[in-house]
């Protein structure tokens, strides 16, 4: 297991260098193949109307005037061994990894993702424990009572979870219970440490909002698994041998059904833990996602790259772990 | 059966929530939180102050979808940022903080009088106020604002401010800035002979010095506590409030009260609140309606209600009583390319059969903007309305006198050429059909062409070369002045001058010998009121030219919290006065 998870690890920092490479040629690239020219990239950092001297010295600070693999080659060695950043009125080090500094807010990128950080995880792992919760549950209870009211209600609103955008659901939900019932008060985020209780109020419309639509996924996909394993033979066999059905249920039938079910939960926590980007932008809160916009729409070069490689990173993990986990549920895995 | 029972049931329960929904207001509809106050009424603050109080005390709270480009008062452009910047930062003048044409009106901020002209208006020398002291205690000298307006010429490190300085001053083309040229000494533009006089030197006589300075570029930087491209991390207090820690970009911060600051030094700050709370990158559905319920005290922004509040508002007795929908300053014309559409009576064809109707709807009707005669808004001080184009409510455009327009050009069957206007802006996208579909009727043929927001001013409209080359013969542009007065508002629009390669806002490319001398001129003139005749002519004569058509002088339907008082609009800002809000308990 250790050495699989060395493999793993080695394979996820090839990830990132790839990553880094493409995020650069997109950025780059493409708006050059647009005819986007060297000053109409710098004229995006600069104010009204500026003029040639402005962007001059704007592509000389931000390296627009040099190749993009020197350009690649300067962020990279700042990842390895650390850079230098100047202010202009000082020179400050910037140790590695480094991963540059902001065109827009000059604050080191590492520190922005790693402040930005603990929103994402808190939405993700947040809504994570419902909709596993509530997608599981639901689902397991409609297999076994197939075609009953519940099923029927339960599989028809999973269908509208999963059908409804985010940002539909986030909106409709914050203008009912917000500003038209008043009956819920949005606050505004802190950490865990600060204050738990302002730190969970404001996050239970977006916990409720994402696992809306991944707990409708969940139960379809459990529903569906369990169905498929309650046919097989083995389970027959558990119940003729005179097994408690809450024993076959839980310790049998779930836990064959698991298995597809964790692979997509690796994918999706680690997708959502680098950046929930409709949520985040959706409730307002300052997280990777909302991160990830503001450096796409702003040309934010190290913040793209920053949150790109970060988002990259999660998924790797998460699915890592995923793959861990797989050993444990299912005892004819081996990792090898 | 049974499904048919729970069929209707579910009909019937959804009905039932829609209808809860869509009909009532808010359960929050408490007095104090959207029912308008005995005394407010619609447009109240417009030209009188709502709610005055000198009672201090609570927190006021801002909210941004957006963000400032800058806290540093050396590398910021935004309008609301100027605005609340000078509730930490002090530069050498301010705007009055007064209603209607008075508030266009510089007055003594840092400095304790306006500046003194010499040399022909070429050298202006401001005297500071005595014992002023930054939040940490340190005295503010006259060197802090020659550091302060020095370090505005490395456009590398701030780039976002206006450039106006490394323009106009004397060494302008050779100074680089404090972080290049280390020596001080270097920089000739500004003399500080003693701590509190800064005398400051420009190449050609310039008029509008005790305006130009009211950018906060003047306001003083210790240049031992300067980080540069950080400083906006937390730029030192000069002003009644400062950074409690460090600002963080993109998300927010507080401002808490700057007890080294002096209310005896400052007749323009009221500094009311107890702490002033900033939060950028809210959603826009979320400001509007906050500022409605209460929760949120101020859009920093200053543009208005979005669609969605704005219905709501106006439908609302209550609400629309707390509302002003002011002219705001800008002007949304359409410059007529001069090089593509050469002749002028061509030019006046097209406004002459434009449907300005359908442009003024587009823009929101009456709730969004006056219909424009002149090019300087009202907002600039001295401006008069012109009757070259005259238009009324309902004018769909005269077809018979642009067809004259066209035979006496020898274009009787019209042209063809291109309009472009910026993609994600719904406003411009409609004026941009409006005026294709009124000049199609008079055998003008623009082909229509969008282009995001972001790089329009600077590589589509803004570049001479692209206009040229895509056969551009109209825009959607838009322009507020730097500063209310012709200079600042025309000069950048019709000196020939003033046209670049990048950049440009002559999108005409005027280049009319007549104008060039007026703007030659007048900056020679000592008296306003001369110098304000000469706008208005140079205004009429680009009129004449045809070479820009007016559209719209642009509102914004503004909402304030009753829980706010000393609400004003400032014609300068184009928003309310944000030194000068205080928030009742």
């Amino acid at each position: 297991m250790i050495a699989f998870i060395i493999r793993r690890l080695l394979t996820a920092v090839l990830l990132l260098v790839i990553i880094s490479a493409v995020t650069f040629a997109i950025f780059f690239l493409l708006p050059r193949a647009a005819g986007m020219t060297t000053d109409q990239l710098a004229a995006r950092f600069a104010g009204k109307a500026p003029d040639k001297a402005t962007l001059l010295a704007i592509e000389k600070r931000y390296g627009f005037d040099k190749p993009v693999p020197v350009q690649y080659y300067d962020f990279m060695r700042g990842v390895v061994v650390g850079g230098k950043y100047d202010t202009g009125a000082r020179v400050i080090d910037c140790p590695a990894p480094c991963l540059g500094y902001s065109f827009r807010t000059n604050e080191p990128v590492l520190q922005t993702v790693l402040n930005r950080a603990p929103v994402t995880f808190s939405i993700a792992a947040g809504a994570a424990v419902v909709w596993l919760i509530a997608g599981i549950s639901i689902g397991v209870l409609s297999a076994l009572r197939k075609g009953t009211f519940f099923d029927r209600f339960s599989m028809g609103t999973a269908l509208v979870g999963v059908s409804l955008p985010i940002f539909f659901t986030g909106l409709l939900s914050q203008t009912f219970l917000e500003f038209k019932w008043g009956i819920w008060s949005q606050q505004d985020y802190v950490s865990i440490t600060q204050d738990p209780v302002q730190w969970a109020h404001s996050l239970v419309l977006p916990w409720i909002t994402l696992a809306f639509l991944y707990a409708a996924l969940y139960a379809r996909l459990t529903r569906a698994g369990m169905l498929d394993t309650m046919t097989e033979d083995y389970i027959r066999t558990a119940r003729a041998k005179g097994l408690p059905e809450r024993t076959v249920i839980v310790r049998h039938a779930l836990r064959a059904t698991l298995t597809p079910i964790l692979t997509i939960f690796g994918l999706d926590l680690g997708l959502l833990l680098g950046g929930a980007v409709l949520t985040e932008k959706t409730f307002s809160m300052h997280g990777l996602g909302a991160l990830a916009i503001d450096g796409v729409v702003q040309s934010d070069l190290p913040v793209v790259v920053g949150v790109t490689m970060a988002g990259a990173l999660f998924v790797v993990l998460a699915n890592l772990v995923v793959d861990v986990l797989y050993a444990v549920v299912d005892p004819r895995v081996r990792l090898e | 059966m049974k499904r048919q029972v729970w069929a209707v049931i579910t009909v019937i329960a959804l009905v039932s929530t829609g209808a809860a929904a869509c009909g009532g207001g808010s359960k929050k509809t408490t007095g104090t939180s959207s029912g308008g106050s005995s005394s407010a009424k619609y447009n109240a603050a417009v030209d009188s102050v709502v709610n005055a109080s000198d009672t201090k005390g609570g927190t006021l709270t801002f909210g941004n979808s957006d963000d400032f480009d800058s806290t540093d008062g050396g590398n910021t452009y935004y309008a609301y940022s100027l605005n609340f910047n000078r509730l930490y930062e002090r530069p050498l003048t301010t705007y009055a903080p007064k209603t209607g044409a008075a508030g266009l009106q510089a007055v003594p901020d840092l400095a304790q009088g306006l500046g003194t002209p010499s040399n022909g208006m070429r050298t202006w020398t401001f005297k500071l106020r005595p014992n002023l002291k930054y939040e940490d205690g340190t005295p503010i000298k006259a060197a802090d604002v020659k550091y302060a307006i020095a370090r505005t010429f490395d456009r590398g490190i701030l780039g976002n401010g206006p450039s106006y300085f490394a323009h106009l001053c004397v060494d302008a083309a050779t100074y680089k800035g404090p972080y290049k040229d280390k020596n001080i000494n270097d920089f000739k533009c500004v003399d500080a002979p003693d701590d509190t006089t800064v005398v400051i030197k420009f190449k050609d006589p310039f008029p509008d010095m005790n305006l130009l300075v009211a950018f906060p570029q003047t306001a003083p930087v210790p240049q031992a506590k300067d980080t540069g491209a950080q400083y906006a991390l937390h730029p030192i207090s000069s002003g009644p409030y400062k950074w409690q820690g460090n600002f963080q970009p993109k998300v927010g911060g507080t401002l808490v009260r700057n007890t080294n600051w002096d209310p005896a030094s400052d007749p323009i700050r009221k500094a009311l609140p107890e702490k002033i709370v900033y939060k950028a990158g809210m959603q826009e559905n979320e400001i509007d309606q906050e500022l409605i319920n209460g929760t949120l005290d101020v859009d920093i922004a200053g543009t208005g209600v979005k669609t969605a509040a704005r219905q709501q508002i106006l439908s609302n007795a209550k609400l629309k009583a707390n509302a002003d929908d002011p002219v705001a300053g800008f002007h949304w014309f359409l410059p007529i390319n001069t090089q593509i559409v050469t002749n002028v009576n061509c030019r006046k064809a097209m406004i002459d059969g434009v449907d300005r109707d359908a442009m003024w709807r587009a823009y929101g009707g009456d709730i969004g903007g006056q219909l424009a005669t002149s090019i300087m808004p009202p907002a600039v001080a001295g401006r008069q309305p012109s009757n070259i184009f005259p238009v009324k409510a309902g004018d769909t455009g005269d077809q018979a006198k642009a067809k004259a327009d066209l035979q006496a050009c020898n274009k009787p069957n019209g042209f063809s050429a291109t309009m472009i206007y910026r993609s994600d802006r719904d406003k411009e996208k409609a004026v941009a059909q409006a005026v294709q579909q009124s000049l199609a009727k008079v055998g003008i043929q623009l082909s229509l062409k969008g282009y995001p927001s972001g790089g329009y001013t600077g590589s589509n409209a803004g570049s001479p070369d692209f206009m040229k080359k895509n056969n551009v013969a109209i825009a959607t542009y838009g322009w507020a002045a730097d500063w209310p007065t012709g200079y600042g508002y025309l000069e950048p629009l019709t000196d020939g001058a003033a046209i670049v390669n990048s950049g440009n806002s002559n999108v005409e490319m005027l280049n009319d010998p007549a104008i060039n001398q007026l703007w030659k001129q007048v900056v020679t003139v000592a008296d306003e009121n001369q110098r304000n005749a000469i706008y208005n002519q140079i205004d009429q004569k680009v009129l004449e030219q045809a070479a820009i058509m007016p559209n719209v002088y642009a509102k914004s339907l503004l909402y304030r919290s009753p829980k706010l008082t000393n609400v004003f609009f400032q014609e300068q800002w184009g928003m309310y006065d944000y030194t000068a809000l205080g928030k009742t308990q």
